[in-house]
């Protein structure tokens, strides 16, 4: 991934989080919450289990459709991300090799249908986290976090480093246009270099905190930092909380793959 | 390494969260007590400065691959443990959320992982132990090597932990040890080295960065951080406990494994007291410790879906298709409603 498609891609979901929906309009405590039950339940599922998984891929295209965010844009950040649930999944079918299930001759072996309950799970937590942030402002989460009574040196923390991760990256930027200007091909990439640079983004840092600083003086900062409350809690809070939460319980707790599955079997029978 | 929520247990996720959350505070309060004001924005431009600095890739000597900082240890330096913890934690968050690295339930396990270990253990018990002050550019690299390699490896050996513990994949707990900690040893030096090296240069630029801000860290580092440590330790001995007793009273909810280590240490089956499905789910882990596979096609029974006889998991595999069918109708028809009322 190059530098600028990273800076893009924070941009990006930044600025899907302004638009004005049901789903943007909820409380971000609710969308916190009601987003961490639904990764709880989805994780709760034991390891060979994938038909009870897929259910729960309503949430995800609920949050996609109702929040009009645009699919391309989670499913290509899901394909991308975190390679590490894949490259520990992927021994799940050397060791585990007992076989499950034949159809038609093919045999499945355990260990493949375990690797792919843990590639729908990652893929239902990860486009959950992703569309969480893309359909809630980041200063909305950290005011959702503030009021869940999380430290505040934490909060302001979150608040801070957001505010100004636009502008390191931008400097950065600029750091690293120049530093390929004047090098070819592998040159300039070596630990040296790296060290001198990173070290100069680092002086200048800190030297802009410290500006900063001075900024804040300037205009009446006495260590107290007071976060933005805009949103209440409203009915539909509660209703989308409610239903959603139950109909979490009810895909935990009936198979509806299976009921649906064998209701059809017997039909077409 | 950011661990991923998929691979987790709601148990061993929810009790790293409590870890995190109770060290969040405790770092929290402990900055609270005697804030230096400056230290509130210097804390998070550095935060975005971690985040701008894992862009800047170098080449890795001797492999021609690229690689870029962690910089747990090099916030430490600057900042002592207490506000190196909090803005480590800042990044991770941010990092989840917006590239979904690892994801939210995982949260927990990478904030304790990439956080506590550096700050709260290598930083004061290492790196402060070799560093006094003037300290030369020799002694300044070795404990930089050191603290970073050794908070790196506690890292890893807590990832295969949880990993194990939540009892998803399969990998024997030695072949992952010997995936794990070779790795992180090797981005332990480089990355060791790298810090050594940011901290003599900025040091040669502007020394009173790396020992002025001395003065803000002192009063972070008071005598008490061995009280941190066992505190820690025992809220997630507890949280533990308090999660896994909540877990076996939900049978059939909260797949809990605990026990499925007991069944791979030896202690002997029929005292595990857990429901029929998990100890079949054992029986097949219990075959595997000592790296031999069990032989092809010789369980008899199998837990949850795929069921041996081909009618229903035919059913299941229609139903799965069903199911999905809905799901992405149920998008469509999502889809077209909203334009329509933004047409209106």
């Amino acid at each position: 991934m190059t530098f600028d498609s990273e800076y893009f891609n924070i941009g990006y979901l930044d600025s899907l989080s302004y638009k004005d929906t049901f789903v943007h309009r909820l409380d971000p405590r609710v969308k916190l919450l009601v987003s961490f039950v639904f990764i709880l339940f989805v994780v709760s599922f034991p390891k060979y289990d994938i038909s009870g998984l897929i259910p729960f891929f309503i949430y995800p295209v609920f949050l996609l459709t109702a929040g009009d965010i645009p699919l391309r844009v989670i499913a290509k950040k899901v394909l991308v991300v975190s390679p590490f649930a894949l490259f520990i999944g992927i021994f799940n079918p050397l060791f585990d090799t007992n076989v499950l299930l034949t159809l038609y001759g093919i045999s499945i072996t355990g260990g493949w249908i375990s690797f792919m309950s843990i590639m729908v799970k990652f893929t239902l937590t990860v486009s959950t986290a992703l569309l969480l942030i893309a359909a809630t402002s980041f200063l909305g989460l950290c005011e959702a976090l503030e009021r869940l009574k999380l430290p505040k040196v934490f909060v302001i923390q979150l608040l801070f480093l957001y505010r100004y991760l636009f502008v390191l990256l931008e400097e950065t930027f600029r750091m690293l246009r120049a530093r390929d200007a004047r090098s070819f091909g592998k040159k300039g990439r070596d630990i040296k270099t790296f060290i001198r640079l990173i070290s100069v983004l680092l002086v200048r840092t800190v030297e802009r905190a410290e500006r900063i600083y001075q900024a804040m003086l300037s205009r009446g900062f006495r260590g107290e930092i007071k976060v933005l409350r805009r949103h209440s809690l409203r009915f539909q809070d509660f209703l989308f909380a409610l239903f959603s939460v139950s109909i979490f319980y009810i895909f935990r707790h009936y198979n509806i793959v299976n009921i649906l599955g064998e209701t059809l079997g017997r039909t077409l029978r | 390494m950011h661990m991923a929520d998929a691979l987790l247990s709601p148990a061993v996720g929810g009790t790293f969260w409590a870890g995190s959350i109770g060290a969040i505070a405790y770092a929290s309060r402990k900055l609270r007590e005697n804030l230096d004001d400056r230290l509130i924005p210097l804390m998070g431009v550095l935060g975005a400065f971690i985040f701008a600095g894992q862009m800047i890739n170098f080449t890795i000597p001797g492999t021609g691959s690229s690689g870029h900082i962690g910089g747990g240890m090099l916030l430490a330096v600057l900042l002592g443990p207490y506000a190196a913890f909090i803005v480590i934690a800042s990044v991770l968050t941010i990092q989840a959320l917006f590239f979904a690295d690892g994801g939210l339930l995982a949260l927990g396990a990478n904030i304790w992982n990439m956080g506590i270990y550096p700050a709260f253990i290598a930083y004061p018990l290492i790196y402060k132990a070799i560093v006094k002050k003037n300290a030369s550019n020799k002694v300044i690299t070795i404990a930089s090597v050191l603290s970073v390699v050794i908070g790196l490896q506690l890292g890893a050996l807590s990832v295969v932990l949880e990993t194990k513990l939540s009892g998803i994949t399969e990998l024997p707990f030695g072949t992952f040890l010997l995936l794990m900690q070779p790795i992180h040893l090797a981005i332990g030096l480089i990355e060791g080295f790298v810090t050594a090296g940011i901290v003599i240069y900025v040091r040669s630029l502007r020394p009173d960065i790396v020992d002025d801000l001395e003065g803000v860290k002192a009063l972070s580092t008071g005598g008490s951080l061995k009280k941190v440590i066992i505190v820690l330790g025992i809220l997630a001995v507890l949280t533990g406990g308090v999660f896994s007793w909540f877990a076996s009273t939900y049978p059939d909810g909260l797949e809990w494994s605990i026990e499925k280590i007991y069944g791979k240490s030896g202690v002997p089956e029929r005292q595990n007291p857990i429901s029929g499905t998990l100890t079949e789910i054992q029986k097949k882990i219990a075959l595997l410790p000592d790296y031999s596979l069990p032989a092809t096609g010789k369980e008899e029974e199998k837990p949850s879906w795929p069921a041996v006889d081909t009618i229903t998991s035919l059913s299941g595999i229609l139903g799965g298709i069903m199911v999905l069918v809905v799901v992405v109708i149920f998008g469509i028809g999502m889809r077209v409603l909203r334009k329509k009322m933004r047409k209106t």
